[in-house]
């Protein structure tokens, strides 16, 4: 960083109005957010906290957070790169294939969740295709408070339907740019489609990739409305928490420190992919 | 189909959410306006506009409106000496505390109506604890059994369906679950709308303790708590999904239920002469139940108290009492027949809850008073006991310790008396 170290005001002046803004409309009601978390009416205090940590959902709900992302960001990394490529290798009704892929971007969170909820409720799409078919009885209840590997299995599912797409067209984004020239040069030197594969295409992606990873993980920390119409309050989430403490039960203190927790865990997987991926680049 | 109803209730919620933040609306609103918390559902709403219209000739709008945000505005709008309503609706809870310094003391006009044949209780509850009333009663509602005749054979020998005990109505479940191939068929209310832990706070606990707050961890409540898990074990494993009662068993995917008469209303619709519906059953210490009573006030400075005056005394005629109860399902708050040509629904349901106010040992409870916007609070108490509880499988007496103390934290904030049925202590605690 061998910055000019000459101070003039004219940058700043023009940066001045869009400071302003956000101080405004983020950094204020960041720091209100910050500060509800540890006050009350008497000065500084950690009620709220011990309030949210003796909570029976709260604990839960960090859970099913953090498992939800361990499974799906992984899955839907490895399958949007698998639809990426596919789309680099330019089959027939590529366009079809694409517009098919994209339809889940356009689909809100709640209707995505309420389409899977007619799939797997006990009287479902699925569960009467079981009876019918008479693999079951009486269906299985995949969404019964007692199942929490179901319910996760459910959700994971219907996450990974609904937000793969986001990845992917980061990725087919990533794709495009990298030159064919690259690809064809390792051809030329024999390298397998296997090499060309991890050697090659991989780590020139990586910029996209790690875009992706940050955008999905943040994503999916604030995944809730597809857990709250598949599960209600069976399948508790933290941003579902946040929700539930602010305007259910109109507390916004607690509220704001399970926000605060939503934020740490944001900031902390943001670092990581930035110094895990750092590396790479540099090779 | 039940992912419908859960459909309908999701898109209700995310409208009433929306709408919630808007406060009220005061655009295309002409007469007096008439704020209540009740009726919000938009189909409600426009029902009771309806009997609204026919009840009283003048121009009154009805404003709907959320319970926290209904105290505010009464609030602000009479402190700033500038009231922009003329009439108020609301649950006794709602009322209740503003009662002295926001409504006004319509102690006369009630004494005008006392030959309409209001009853005594709600009356002295219309008083709120002081020597004037506060409010007129206007509606009531409360919450009772519904079981279909393929349940009521499986009742055991010598149970008398309108006078259950606990333990009855507990091998009740037991035999219609075995009768039905071990699935069970009874069904609670514990969805996510659910209205389950007014079960707990109005029904079992007081069956079984005699209150609802101040012995939440006595050796009773742990006994309730005992009983419930039993129960439970004899429930639909899909009742944690059950919003409105009325559905499921409609669907028959349960055949017994408790809940609000409003939501369990739709159910016997189809073959009415197969369906009951009945009292609560009783505990050792009486039969605790719940009752949901709505009441008109006036807030200090109405624009127009002639006519709220008017809106009152017409509502307590029997006409417009009948009327409500076939729009909206709740019941009159006068004694004396209910009219002929009534739903099948609620003629089954009117002689459950006669019998379940009139049944010697009767306990009344009130859904939690003078909470405000805490009331989601001490209700969160209750539904996370039953959570971990019978959900989870945790140890009663320690669950019970653990949330009477967030219970105490809450009420200790709001130095609130305790209600019914608990003694009026001037400030509630869990002892």
């Amino acid at each position: 960083m061998g910055a000019v170290r000459r101070f003039s005001g004219s940058p700043w002046l023009l940066l001045l109005p869009s400071i302003v803004l956000l101080v405004l409309l983020f950094g204020w009601p960041l720091a209100q957010g910050v500060l509800a978390a540890f006050r009350d009416g008497d000065g500084f205090t950690l009620a709220h906290w011990e309030r949210l940590f003796g909570d029976p959902y709260f604990l839960r709900a960090l859970r099913n957070t953090v498992l939800l992302i361990v499974i799906v960001v992984p899955v839907q990394l490895v399958l949007a790169t698998g639809m990426a490529l596919l789309t680099q290798a330019r089959p027939r009704f590529l366009r079809t294939h694409f517009a098919i892929w994209c339809v889940p971007l356009a689909v809100s969170e709640l209707a995505a969740g309420l389409v899977w909820l007619s799939i797997f409720t006990d009287r479902g799409y699925l569960n009467s295709l079981l009876v019918s078919l008479g693999l079951s009885e009486n269906g299985v209840s995949w969404l019964g408070y007692q199942n929490t590997a179901s319910m996760l299995f459910v959700v994971v599912v219907a996450e990974v339907w609904r937000a793969t797409s986001l990845v992917f067209v980061i990725l087919v984004a990533g794709v495009q740019v990298i030159p064919r020239d690259f690809d064809e040069a390792a051809q030329v030197f024999g390298a397998s489609a296997w090499q060309r594969l991890w050697q090659v295409t991989i780590p020139l992606l990586t910029p996209s990739l790690r875009v992706a990873l940050i955008l999905r993980t943040i994503l999916a920390l604030q995944a809730f409305a597809v857990a709250q119409a598949l599960t209600g309050r069976d399948f508790p989430l933290l941003v579902g928490e946040t929700y539930q403490w602010y305007v259910n039960l109109q507390n916004p203190a607690v509220a704001s420190a399970v926000a605060l927790v939503v934020l740490v865990l944001s900031l902390g997987s943001a670092a990581f992919y930035l110094r895990a991926m750092r590396g790479q680049e540099a090779r | 189909m039940r992912s419908v109803s859960r459909r309908a209730v999701l898109a209700g919620a995310l409208g009433a959410f929306a709408g919630g933040c808007t406060g009220f609306a005061t655009t295309g609103t002409t007469g007096m306006v008439f704020l209540s918390t009740q009726f919000r559902p938009v189909a409600e709403a426009e029902r009771f506009r309806g009997v609204l219209a026919r009840t009283v000739p003048d121009q009154v709008s009805y404003v709907t409106v959320e319970e926290g945000p209904f105290a505010t505005q009464v609030r602000s709008q009479v402190d700033a000496g500038a009231t922009r309503v003329g009439l108020l609706g609301g649950v006794h809870g709602d009322l209740a505390p503003l009662a002295g310094g926001y409504l006004e003391d319509v102690t006369a006009v009630a004494d005008g109506l006392r030959d309409r044949g209001f009853s005594a209780e709600h009356l002295a509850l219309a008083k709120v604890g002081t020597d004037r009333a506060w409010y007129v009663p206007w509606a009531q509602a409360t919450f009772v059994l519904a079981a279909h005749a393929d349940a009521l054979q499986h009742l055991p020998p010598g149970a008398d369906v309108d006078a259950l005990s606990y333990d009855q109505f507990l091998d009740w479940a037991i035999a219609a679950r075995r009768a039905n191939g071990n699935r069970p068929v009874l069904g609670l209310p514990a969805g996510p709308k659910g209205l389950l832990h007014r079960f707990l706070q109005g029904y079992l606990l007081p069956s079984f303790t005699g209150g609802q707050i101040t012995a939440f961890r006595s050796p009773e409540a742990v006994r309730a708590w005992q009983y419930l898990r039993e129960l439970w074990a004899n429930c639909a494993p899909a009742s944690t999904t059950y919003d409105f009662m009325q559905e499921p068993l409609a669907a028959r995917e349960v055949s017994i239920a408790w809940d609000h008469v409003v939501r369990l209303a739709s159910a016997p619709e189809r073959d009415p002469a197969n369906w009951r519906m009945a009292p609560a059953p009783r505990g050792n210490a009486g039969l605790g139940y719940m009752a949901v009573v709505l009441g008109l006030a006036i807030p200090k400075g109405s624009t127009d108290p002639e006519l709220a005056k008017k809106v009152i005394g017409a509502f307590s005629r029997p006409q417009a009492q009948a009327d409500l109860l076939r729009a909206n399902g709740f019941f009159p708050v006068l004694s004396g027949d209910l009219p002929d040509g009534l739903p099948p629904a609620i003629t089954l349901q009117a002689a459950a809850v006669g019998r379940q106010r009139r049944a010697a040992g009767a306990i009344l409870s009130l859904p939690p008073v003078g909470l405000g916007s805490r009331e989601g609070e001490v209700t969160k108490a209750f539904k996370d006991s039953f959570r971990s509880i019978i959900l989870d499988g945790a140890d009663i007496q320690s669950t019970l310790d653990a949330q009477a103390k967030v219970l105490n934290g809450v009420l200790a904030d709001l130095r609130t008396p305790c209600w019914a049925p608990d003694p009026p202590s001037p400030v509630c605690e869990v002892a």
